[in-house]
């Protein structure tokens, strides 16, 4: 059996619709644990106090933001590819999320930056590429709405992928390219596993980082096969309209 | 309660505004799901009506 029949709608609409239930529930489980175990059962940190209870939101979100854009280039270069409209609906469904990943990501890290940098924004390289990669969801959920033809719409948004990852590569490795920067790099790195955070921070952490990812697979899942059921019911009503 | 000290105020910000957009996220994909399903299944009842009352 090939990967690639799982393009076929009535497939995909049959495996994610059994994938759905385990993983919504498999999401609201590790984030509930990951987030309460990390707001109420950790400690204040010696420097930032009760704020560093804030990355328990604020590092999922940051690296779903980049990672959810990743998903949709993959999916954007098979649209281009190979033309499997599952794909390129799986795009569309995943901007969204992306988007208020994104949103996340930046409002949490403002108001943590407010207190310990003393300023709400900085003209930071990670900041700027952050908020550059926001614009980026947005435009590309307009240029979504924007194109009548879908097929040509999802060619477009499919090409803009390409072009926005290049932020969202910027935004994972800002910190690295440009040291004048206030973001610390990562706490976290999982090529070396030479990790700068406490196991008391960093299983909470690492809990809550795996529910925002099983989080992002059920709403993208849902999120499909809407766009799915909304394909289907524009030609159905195309062919009301060309038969009455 | 625990006790977040001086920086309470932004920690329950962060937190209320993140959950706010996260399941407001969620009910709008749920919510969307759901009428379009239903929309659906309207459209091709329809359809098969429309099938059966012409043969």
């Amino acid at each position: 059996m090939s990967l690639w029949e799982y393009a076929n709608p009535r497939k995909f609409m049959a495996l994610s619709g059994k994938l759905l239930p385990w993983t919504a529930v498999g999401a609201a489980l590790l984030c509930c644990v990951g987030l309460i175990w990390g707001f109420f059962f950790t400690p204040d940190d010696f420097r930032m106090g009760s704020t560093v209870k804030i990355i328990y939101i604020h590092v999922p979100s940051a690296m779903m933001a980049i990672n959810v854009w990743v998903m949709m280039l993959v999916t954007s270069l098979i649209w281009l590819i190979r033309r499997h409209h599952v794909s390129a609906l799986a795009a569309k469904a995943a901007a969204p999320i992306g988007m208020v990943m994104t949103l996340v990501a930046l409002a949490t890290g403002a108001i943590w930056g407010n207190p310990m940098w003393g300023t709400y924004w900085a003209w930071d390289p990670r900041l700027t590429s952050f908020l550059i990669l926001f614009l980026f969801y947005l435009g590309y959920m307009a240029l979504w709405e924007a194109v009548e033809d879908k097929d040509t719409a999802a060619d477009l948004t499919s090409v803009m992928c390409l072009v926005g990852s290049v932020f969202a590569l910027l935004s994972r490795y800002a910190t690295r390219f440009w040291n004048q920067g206030l973001h610390q790099g990562t706490s976290v790195p999982v090529a070396t596993g030479e990790r700068t955070v406490d196991d008391v921070f960093f299983i909470p952490l690492a809990i809550s980082m795996v529910g925002f990812a099983v989080l992002f697979v059920a709403l993208v899942l849902l999120r499909t096969r809407t766009e799915v059921r909304a394909r289907r019911l524009a030609v159905l009503n195309a062919r009301e309209r060309m038969s009455a | 309660m625990i006790d977040l000290g001086k920086y309470a105020a932004d920690v329950v910000l962060a937190y209320c505004i993140s959950l706010g957009l996260i399941l407001g996220l969620i009910g709008l994909s749920i919510y969307r799901a759901k009428r379009m399903k239903a929309d659906l299944a309207a459209a091709e009842a329809r359809i098969e009506a429309r099938q059966n009352n012409g043969t």
